[in-house]
Parts: structure tokens; sequence; C-alpha cells
């Protein structure tokens, strides 16, 4: 989880390495250097946990020791090849890696890349709904608390920021789940779906995984108010946890702008305080909520895990805790390596929309 | 508003030493509803501490304890009478456990705040001082660990450590080191940075000209100056060093029930007991949680604002403010790559 503090507030304009002067070089390149330094991150990444994870010793060992009789155990350690010096192993796993083969999981022998493909789309649909719940929470809060900051809306925010970091997203979803589900029975405990909605949109010609999309498209609208109805509480448990940090985010970098001498030029010109906040103050404030927002995925991802767990909802993380109970080793190797891929990749992203943002950025 | 004009003056040098420790300088500095927060957080800090330190006596029963002389305790007993805050599904007193989870909490706390100041700091001071390829493998690194989701690598390294479960020591150093992992990309960056700027400075080149070793150099000159934000760090990680702590025992990966109390572990087990309405198995370990990293939280922030002239106080900075560059530095060196 990232820490608390408050960028300066006038990190706005005096963004980040933007004080190296391009010599040269165009976005073009920018992004193509952008681009090439992914592969030493994912590789960096890669390597660690490949070795870390084998410190323990061999998979098979630690998945099956003790349930198999040690001739046996021998026999399979050897057929999977886990006998053979580290570095060969370490190349070979490598070299199946670039070409999207992740191995089969030990406790229930599939493909790890298929079990990544269908559970990825129930987390990628939680991560959509968590941010659109952080988005929509999070900034006109930050406007409201930059604009009566030393107030008491702002104190009364500043607190409920400082609450939403605090709260572990898995006692949130309890407390959500005690309140809405329980005692006033409004919503479903847990899971994604019924299982009559889940069957109708799992026979789908093509189904993209993400339940409100593939409710959509199919035009079936009982489904969709079912899979909407599962979708609430999990989203705002987890985007509770990253909008404190878009509200403080917004907050900081708003009191920034609005002390600048182009708002009290607006201000005197008769251009409405609401407008000034909302889009005076508020765009030039933006860049550095972009790049942060890079930085919280990767909160999310992690948040994902705990809150998957808390609501069964059957993603990478719901299977990353079975898989972690169950010491399948190969299955959480492939789990955490396609995590760091993502996170990779987000990070390029936002780099290259911050550029394209803020020309200053290119370097 | 009555703040004055002119800046609060800084503590001057010749302040008692006790005036010049961390908090107290930054309370002294602070005024209003900066000095509320700053109070709030200690008040909840110190109750933290308190109960963590007389655990034994505060807590009514042990933490694994299942019956006293009147025979077992009942199981998923509502809170009241011989249990106030009620028992667990395996027949634990939760507040007894809520109260001795504190320890575990502090215990963590120590040990990986402590490895990862001891580590982070050297390799930054090392690694900026020296610079060359050392340097630039050591940035990289430090930039792929810390860009990643910090509870993956802690679990990561809780399975490296201990295979998952453990004794109340292993368990401790296990989550620890685990969490230790997290934080010393974060340390490491921080003081590289102030080292690399302080490298430049006259007083180093002074020191090399009077014939200092690197070594002396690093640890006398550049180390003293460096540290300065240690503080600050200190609080935010201890708040989520907690947190990464109760994710890795909910999500198993924590200290077994009849070595330890730990909160996340609890809340694992309570997840169960909420869909039967049974709340007090959760709402009470989760509650020392958020009341905790509350309390942390509010200190470190205090500390980071008043550490701030522009963030302290409304209109008390003038044109001029010589101190915020450092500040604004270790900011986003902490949360911004």
């Amino acid at each position: 989880m990232t820490t608390l503090i408050d960028a300066p507030p006038t990190d706005a304009d005096g963004l980040l390495p933007a004080a190296k002067k391009s010599s040269g070089g165009g976005l073009g390149q920018y992004i193509l250097v952008r681009f090439l330094l992914i592969f030493p991150t994912i590789f960096i990444l890669v390597t660690m946990v490949f070795f870390l994870m084998r410190i323990t010793g061999d998979p098979i060992t630690a998945a099956m020791g003790g349930r198999l009789p040690a001739d046996q155990l021998q026999e399979r350690i050897q057929a999977a090849g886990y006998d053979r010096p580290i570095l060969v192993q370490y190349f070979e796993y490598l070299g199946q890696l670039a070409t999207g083969n992740f191995g089969r999981t030990l406790t229930d022998n599939r493909a790890v890349s298929e079990m990544l493909t269908t559970y990825g789309s129930a987390t990628l649909e939680l991560s959509i709904n968590a941010l659109l719940v952080a988005l929509v929470v999070g900034i006109p809060l930050g406007m409201v608390a930059a604009h009566r900051r030393d107030k008491a809306p702002d104190a009364v925010l500043r607190v409920f920021a400082i609450l939403c970091y605090a709260t572990p997203v898995f006692f949130a979803g309890m407390l959500l789940k005690l309140t809405f589900s329980v005692w006033l029975g409004w919503l479903p405990v847990a899971g994604r779906a019924r299982t009559s909605s889940e069957l109708a949109l799992t026979s789908l010609e093509a189904p993209t995984g993400i339940y409100w999309l593939d409710a959509l498209r199919s035009g079936n609208m009982a489904a969709l108010g079912d899979v909407m109805a599962h979708a609430v509480l999990p989203a705002v448990a987890l985007g509770l946890l990253t909008a404190g940090i878009f509200l403080r985010l917004v907050r900081t970098n708003v009191i920034g702008t609005l002390g600048r001498d182009y708002i009290e030029a607006g201000r005197s010109r008769g251009v409405s305080e609401y407008r000034l906040v909302t889009k005076h103050a508020y765009k030039p404030a933006l860049i550095p909520i972009i790049t942060v927002m890079g930085l919280q995925i990767a909160v999310m991802l992690g948040g994902a895990v705990l809150t998957e767990k808390t609501f069964e909802w059957k993603g990478l993380g719901f299977q990353l805790a079975n898989y972690l109970t169950a010491r399948d080793f190969v299955a959480v190797q492939g789990i955490v390596v396609l995590l760091a891929i993502i996170v990779a990749m987000t990070n390029f992203i936002v780099d290259i929309i911050a550029a394209l943002i803020d020309p200053r950025v290119r370097y | 508003m009555s703040i004055p004009a002119v800046p609060v003056p800084m503590e001057s040098p010749r302040a008692p030493w006790y005036r010049r420790l961390p908090v107290v300088s930054h309370f002294n500095k602070s005024v209003g509803l900066q000095r509320g927060m700053l109070v709030a957080g200690l008040v909840l800090t110190g109750l933290f501490v308190l109960t963590a330190l007389f655990a034994p006596l505060l807590a009514p029963y042990g933490f694994s304890q299942l019956s006293d002389a009147d025979g077992n305790f009942p199981t998923q007993q509502a809170p009241g009478g011989k249990h106030l805050l009620g028992t667990t599904v395996g027949g634990y007193d939760v507040l007894s456990r809520v109260i001795w989870g504190a320890q575990t909490a502090i215990m963590v706390i120590v040990v990986a705040v402590s490895m990862s100041i001891v580590v982070g700091v050297v390799l930054g001071l090392v690694s900026g001082y020296l610079g060359g390829w050392l340097d630039r493998i050591l940035v990289v690194i430090a930039d792929a660990v810390y860009a990643f989701p910090s509870l993956l690598v802690a679990i990561v390294m809780a399975i490296v450590i201990s295979g998952g479960q453990s004794s109340l020591i292993g368990g401790i150093f296990a989550a620890g080191t685990a969490i230790t992992l997290v934080f010393i990309p974060q340390y490491f960056r921080v003081i590289r940075a102030e080292t690399v700027r302080l490298k430049a400075e006259p007083f180093v080149e002074s020191a090399k000209v009077v014939g200092a070793s690197n070594i002396r150099i690093m640890t006398r000159h550049i180390y003293r100056n460096a540290t300065r934000t240690l503080p600050l760090i200190f609080t935010l990680n201890a708040s989520e060093a907690i947190l990464t702590l109760a994710g890795l025992g909910f999500l198993g990966f924590g200290i077994e029930p009849s070595s330890a109390a730990e909160w996340g572990f609890d809340l694992n087990k309570a997840l169960a007991d909420t869909t039967s309405g049974i709340w007090w198995t959760g709402l009470f370990p989760g509650l020392a949680i958020v009341l905790t990293v509350v309390g942390l939280t509010l200190v470190g922030e205090s500390i980071n604002d008043l550490n701030d002239p522009r963030l302290r106080g409304r209109k008390s900075t003038g044109s001029s403010s010589p101190a915020p560059v450092d500040n604004a530095a270790i900011a986003t060196e902490v949360r911004a790559s």
C-alpha cells in the first residue's frame, strides 16, 4: 500500500523529472524508451519470485509432501524435472514464459494460463467497479475539501480519508456485509451472481467474462440486475480504500492551484466559485493525480486479493488465497508473475498519458 | 486567525535536548486543528503501546485459554457477563485476544521497521555515495519491488521464511521480515536521494581534503544529515506494517492462534460468522486495527505537515521558504516514481 503523504502543493507545476530539459527526442522516442524499460522491471520481478520460491524447496514436496510415499514423491519430482540444477530450471522457465506457457497447477492439474484468463476477467471487473467508486467518491469530495480548506467540511473529509486508509478492506467488507446483507437483507452476501444467471452468462457465445458486459450484450436484464446487486458491496469496500487517497490528492493539488494568480484573475472577471474549482483549478491539478493513479493500480490489485477472499468473488485473488492454502506454488508463481506484468504495463500507460497531457514530462 | 505573520521560530540550537526530540518539537510548533490532530494521534498511539506493554495485566484470560476453574468457555457467546466482548467459534475470549493482539502487532512493527531502517539506510548511503553501476542496479531493483503490490511481496516472503504458519517468535520474525522487504525500497530511495544531494555539499569536500576516509564521511557527515526525516517515515511505516500483518493473517499466513493472538487471523476466522449475524468476533479486532492505524497515521501526517512550512499554517509562509525543499523531495520520493 502506498503511504499517505500529501504531495507538496506546488507539485502541480514543478512536476517530477520535468526539470531535465529534453535534448531533442520527441514523444515517439520517449514512448519507445519507456516501453523498453518495462522488460527489465518484469525480468527482475520474475527472477526474484522464481528464486525466492525455490529457496524453500521444490513445489511438489511443498504441495504433496506427507500425502505421498517417498518413492512416488521422488518419481513425480523427477518427471517434472525439479531435480535438475536450479539454473537450468530457471532458464527453462524463462523460455516457457516467453511463449506464454506458465506450466500446470499441481493441485487441480490445469494449465496456469487458462486459469489466469478464466479468473482474470473477474478481477478486472472488480477493479473497474472499484475504480469507478473511488473516482466518483474521491474527486468531488476532494474539491469540496480544497474549497472549504481548514473549515469544518475539510476537517470531516480529512478524517474520512484517514479512516478509508486505516480500515483494512476485509474489515470494511465484513461491516458492509453485516449491515446490508445480513441485517437489512438488501444485497446478496457473497459471490458474483446467482447460479442461474451465472449459467446463462457463461454459456454465451464468446463471453468476455465481465458479467455486466456479457449481460448487456445478450440483453439479459434479469441477469444484469442480479450481477449489479452482487457487485455493489465488493466495489464499495475496495473503492473506498482508494477513494481516500484520491480525495487527499485532489485536495492538496487543487489547493496548490487555487492560490495562483490566474485564479484570482478569473475571480475578478466574475467567474463563479464553482467553475473556478471544478474547471480552472482542477485541470492543472490532474497531472500529479494521474501519475499517482498508476501506483494505485498496484494498491488496488493487492486490495483485490483481500476483497475477493472476503466476498468469495471468484477471481485471481480468491484463487491465490486457495492455492496458497494448498501450497500450490506453481499456480501462485503464475498469478504473481501475471500481476507483475499488469503493474508494469499500467505504469507504462500512465506515464504515456502524463506525457501526452504535459509535454514537459517527456525527457 | 491568530497565526503570527512571522514564521514560527524553529527550535533554537540552545533549547534543552528534550524539546528538540522529534515529536516534542513538532508539538511545540503546532497550532489549532493541527495540534488537535497530533494530540489525538498521540493519545491513540499511546493507548496502543500501553495495551501492548501491560497486556498480561489487562487481559482477563490468556490468548489461547479455552477454559477456567468453572469449566470450558462457551462458544460464540454474545458479549456480556464473564466475557465482556463475547467468545469466538473456537471458544476463545474476544477481549483477551484483542488485548494480546496489540503485543503481537508491536513486536512485528519493531522487528520490521528496525530491520528495514538498518538495511535501507546502509544500502541508500552506499549506493548514493559510491554511485556507479552498483547504484544503477540497486535503483532498478528497488523500483521494481516498490511498484509491486506490497501484500504480494509479503506473501512471497512469508512462504520463503516459514512456508506459512509458525510459532510465536518464528511467526513474528517471518511476518517482520516479509514486511521488511516491502519497506527497504522506501528507506533506500529517501536516503539515497539525500545522500546524492549532500555529496555535493562543501562540507563533504572539506572532509575529503582533510583526509577523512569514505567510511567516515558516510557514517558521520552524511549519515547525520540524511536521516533527519526518518521519524516521519517510521510512523507511516508502522501503520503500514500493521495493515500488512493483518492482511497476511487474513489470508491465513499468520501466527497460529495457540502461539499468539493476531488481529488479522481472528478476522479471517470471523468471516464465516458474519453470515449468521455474529458480529462481535470480527468487529473488535477490526476496530483495534483501525484505531491503531488511525493513531499512527495522525501522528505521521502531523509531523509531515509541520515539517513543511507551506502546509503548516495558512498564512504563515512568506515568499521565502528555504527549508521545504527537503520535504518536498521526501514526499515525492516516497510516493511517486
